[in-house]
């Protein structure tokens, strides 16, 4: 482990003001958070900053020496762009440090009315050639790409030899469908979208049932998604982690498993590919999340910057269905 | 909301009144526990209610329509359960007697100590639905509304509780400290 190491940014979700705060105190050097309502992608009930509740939250950031970032990362159907122009004029007014944008029309707006706004690319623009992503550094000058987390190490490298803005890659939490801002399975469902109303499972659309043996089954409008056994760990109540009967394989998990990313081991490798930021799901987490895993990570990459091995093994209790995965960033064979 | 007293109407068996407290957690417990009546305890739960409504007004943004809604709090290990009605204009908690009638539109249980460390984000309320440490039926939505309500809240239940009850402050830390200790021991 080399000692020359370059140190990434460490950037850190916040749904709350109080976790926004705690993210800052922990160690964070960026913090991204969204507005109230259909602008970002993570439109939870009780979740999310008003106006005012994001200016506190960029003074209290800047003021620390960490950086805020407003992710209007959903994406406008016509007749509602208003409603993101306004967001991305109202992150502008405060002076956040960049705004994290997914949809091309809204790269337009924000490039064309805010010239000096920094801009990063969402992960749900799903932007992973190089080609895709010169594409947008080219017209909208974006400064940073948030790529996608269906990349090797490798490709991470040869990605960061032909283009010209920084890399932010997801280090820790939700691993999300492979095919990142094209997901339409909670639309299927429930008529609302993840992509264009900012809700991957609406809460008001989930149900947990549990029998007297203790088996909780859960359902998403209508369609049970999983029924999960007396002593098993449960996953987040969405379409693409539940278990499905198959064809021949009963109780399939025919998507994705209730599994959490965590890169910690790949850390010096992705530095080295050309990764300036690190970044932590989890805006839809609780304060004890932020807390935890911000601290863990800040500790993990100032250890790894000194040349020294971090101690992280307490972040599991975290993980979603308590198990982990580095993905498909050490090789194409993960599922 | 639900129509339902002690028998879930989804099917669940996870009500109050059908579930079994466990022998080891419910002594441990109930050693620290004076033996007060309910109608003693709602004047104290409508206090301390009161208290950090005043004191944390933004909660109730945060919940907006869910405060209509009734929750029903079942620390699983104590000899009674809590109903919760955050209205702004009147905000109520109050104790009943395992066997009582209750109209509610979320259902959430858990040991104490889980549940008090779940609100004051000692531990985290994902990790411990993963765990199965917690259990919740009804309203997810209004679920979810107070959970990033009360994750929102600055410092904790226990000192709000504590502030408000001035004199009685060092006995009601003390007696909180043991629930953690206990919580830590069966651990």
């Amino acid at each position: 482990m080399s000692e020359q190491i370059t140190k990434p940014e460490l950037v850190c979700p916040a749904g709350t003001p109080a976790s926004l705060r705690t993210a800052v105190d922990a160690g964070a050097d960026a913090i991204y958070c969204g507005f109230v309502g259909p602008t970002n992608a993570r439109n939870f009930p009780g979740l999310n900053f008003s106006l005012d509740e994001m200016t506190k939250a960029v003074d209290y950031a800047q003021q620390r020496g960490a950086k805020l970032l407003t992710a209007i990362n959903s994406f406008p159907t016509a007749g509602r762009t208003d409603i993101w122009k306004k967001a991305i004029d109202d992150a502008v007014s405060i002076n956040v440090d960049a705004i994290i944008i997914a949809d091309i029309g809204m790269a337009k707006y924000l490039s064309e009315t805010h010239p000096d706004q920094r801009i990063h690319l969402s992960v749900q623009a799903g932007a992973s050639s190089p080609e895709a992503i010169n594409f947008y550094c080219d017209r909208f000058d974006i400064k940073r790409v948030v790529l996608p987390r269906i990349l090797t190490v490798a490709e991470i490298k040869k990605v960061h030899d032909e283009i010209p803005c920084e890399i932010e890659a997801f280090i820790f939490g939700n691993i999300g469908m492979m095919a990142e801002g094209r997901c339409s399975l909670t639309n299927y469902v429930t008529g609302l979208s993840t992509n264009m109303d900012g809700v991957c499972s609406p809460a008001n659309f989930v149900h947990y049932e549990e029998d007297k043996d203790k088996n909780l089954t859960t359902r998403l409008g209508e369609y049970a998604i999983d029924c999960i056994g007396c002593g098993e760990n449960a996953g987040y109540p969405t379409i693409c982690k539940g278990r499905y009967n198959v064809g021949h394989r009963a109780e399939y998990y025919a998507f994705e498993e209730p599994v959490s990313l965590n890169l910690t081991h790949l850390l010096p490798d992705l530095i080295e590919a050309g990764v300036t930021a690190l970044k932590i799901e989890g805006r839809q987490r609780s304060k004890a999340y932020i807390r935890s895993v911000v601290s863990s990570f800040r500790q993990a990459v100032d250890a790894y910057s000194n040349g020294e091995q971090p101690d992280i093994s307490d972040l599991l209790a975290l993980t979603e269905g308590h198990k982990e995965t580095m993905g498909a960033f050490p090789s194409k064979k993960w599922r | 909301m639900i129509s339902q007293n002690y028998t879930n109407t989804s099917g669940s068996n996870s009500s109050p009144g059908s579930q079994h407290l466990s022998e080891a957690h419910s002594k441990s417990l109930s050693r620290f526990l004076p033996p007060l009546p309910l109608f003693a305890l709602s004047p104290l739960l409508s206090h301390v209610v009161n208290f950090i409504a005043k004191k944390h007004p933004e909660l109730f943004s945060r919940l907006g329509e869910s405060t209509k809604k009734t929750f029903l709090i079942n620390p699983t290990n104590l000899p009674f359960f809590l109903i919760l009605q955050p209205d702004p204009n009147n905000p109520r908690l109050k104790a009943y007697n395992r066997g009582s009638e209750i109209k509610h539109d979320v259902y959430i249980s858990g040991s104490f100590a889980t549940l008090l460390k779940m609100i004051d984000s000692q531990s985290d309320s994902d990790a411990l639905f993963f765990n199965r440490e917690i259990m919740v039926t009804g309203d997810s939505e209004a679920m979810v509304a107070l959970r990033n309500a009360l994750d929102d809240m600055e410092g904790t239940l226990v000192d709000d509780v504590a502030s408000s009850l001035g004199p009685f402050s060092k006995p009601v830390r003390k007696f909180f400290d043991i629930v953690n200790k206990s919580k830590r021991h069966h651990e």
